[in-house]
């Protein structure tokens, strides 16, 4: 309980944890919270037995849509999600790879027709428990270390 | 409609039946199959065998072809994006066989066009059209495309022929040799596939040690349009050099496959070898795309 409270406890809404710490700015890009206008709480770097160190983030009053959420898993694939309502976890979840990606990752070829011409990246999952990539244009694959996350 | 843009777009059985078609074709070349069609032909980066040979199959196919061999003479050049070329392309032809020196233009060009798109060749991605012709050059000099050994010899990194090559014979039980320098070695994906699908593979630097028990020996120019390093270009280019002598330990039945331009990695000498496959391969060419365009159309 202590170490929940390292991030201050909300109300109503979703708590991520498991998050990789490196990965914590990325998962905010990625679900766009930097324009939210919700209550939101964040902390890097606690003590983690499993992952050595990890990230939580704390959004009042949101609630996210599984196909939302699963596009974390490119940077953080096992991430936890807490619902809570009045101040109860009411329900637990975790992140699933899906099978295709569409416009969160940013292909690596650097020739390839996603980076040129002005349309949305796509990637096939053609590995989950270390999310690999394969370009759906240039069939150049991109392992999870080299994943780049579209501004 | 169906496009082909990756080997991969095209199952085992529609590889065996576009052989099948290829080997009709061989027999009897001219037919009036597109009669009254257009073929656009748009090659935005230059090509020989590839861009001469589909405009041959259209011809003996009794087809019409459109298009350009150079994008500088196109509105590519005033700034045109690829989709507005596709999309107006799509409106006059019937087909589209395309060229470009961007990776993945083809599938993409697949996804505006309401007319189904052959890649031509995308950067360093994919070749279908010289994967079916060679897998026709296979089957027809060997009577089979299953249980074989294939070496594949020079640069397995950056050549694009030799990984599609690798996964469209994966259907067929193949072992592969993969004889490369340590620059140019086969990509770990490709080597993983093969772990998965079970499929034996060995890895080998030396070239006159390791073709003896090939079926087919593929050999590969080392690009040097792949290098950014000129100096490693230089110190791999005349690596693997093909000799009549080191052909005279080989199996019979062996022969050597080039999907060319070659630049020394066969001694002419070989040219007369009756080992020697490479030009007749390119012949097989014409009757393979033959094959492509009628299928992707439906015709056949």
């Amino acid at each position: 309980m202590q170490k929940e409270l390292k991030v201050s406890a909300i109300k109503n809404g979703t708590a991520i944890d498991h998050i990789p710490s490196n990965a914590l700015f990325k998962v905010i890009q990625i679900l766009g919270l930097e324009k939210s206008e919700h209550q939101i709480t964040f902390g890097m770097n606690f003590e983690s037995k499993r992952m050595g160190n990890k990230a939580i983030i704390k959004i009042a009053d949101r609630y996210f849509k599984d196909d939302e959420i699963n596009r974390i898993t490119l940077v953080a694939p096992n991430a936890k999600l807490n619902i809570i309502r009045d101040y109860e976890v009411i329900e637990k979840k975790v992140v699933e790879v899906p099978d295709f990606i569409e416009g969160i990752a940013k292909c690596i070829n650097p020739k390839c027709v996603s980076n040129i011409e002005n349309i949305k990246s796509k990637f096939k999952v053609i590995a989950k428990d270390k999310v690999t990539l394969q370009c759906h244009y240039c069939e150049r694959i991109t392992n999870q270390e080299n994943i780049i996350i579209k501004n | 409609m169906k496009s082909l843009v990756s080997i991969t777009d095209f199952s085992k059985d529609e590889i065996l039946k576009t052989l099948d078609l290829a080997s009709e074709f061989e027999n009897n070349p001219n037919q009036n199959i597109l009669n009254n069609k257009v073929v656009a032909s748009i090659f935005f980066e230059p090509s020989t065998r590839t861009r001469l040979s589909f405009e041959t199959a259209v011809n003996r196919l009794g087809g019409r072809v459109i298009g350009f061999s150079d994008s500088a003479n196109t509105s590519v050049s005033k700034g045109e994006t690829l989709k507005d070329t596709i999309s107006m392309i799509a409106n006059y032809a019937d087909l589209i066989i395309m060229r470009h020196h961007i990776e993945g233009a083809a599938r993409y060009a697949s996804e505006i066009s309401r007319v189904p798109v052959i890649n031509a060749g995308d950067g360093a991605n994919q070749h279908p059209s010289q994967t079916l012709l060679d897998m026709y050059s296979i089957k027809k000099t060997q009577g089979k495309l299953e249980n074989l050994t294939i070496a594949m010899v020079g640069d397995l990194k950056y050549g694009r022929t030799v990984h599609s090559l690798l996964m469209a014979m994966s259907h067929f039980n193949t072992t592969f040799k993969f004889i490369a320098p340590a620059e140019l070695q086969m990509p770990v994906e490709y080597k993983n596939y093969l772990n998965k699908l079970g499929l034996k593979y060995s890895e080998h630097t030396e070239l006159s040690d390791n073709i003896d028990d090939a079926d087919i020996l593929y050999m590969t120019r080392v690009q040097r349009e792949r290098f950014s390093d000129l100096l490693e270009y230089e110190k791999v280019k005349n690596i693997y050099i093909l000799t009549n002598e080191m052909l005279e330990k080989t199996k019979p039945n062996v022969k050597v496959l080039h999907p060319l331009p070659r630049v020394s990695e066969i001694d002419i000498n070989v040219d007369d070898n009756p080992k020697a496959y490479y030009f007749t391969q390119s012949l097989n060419g014409v009757y393979t795309r033959m094959a492509i365009i009628t299928y992707v159309l439906g015709l056949k």
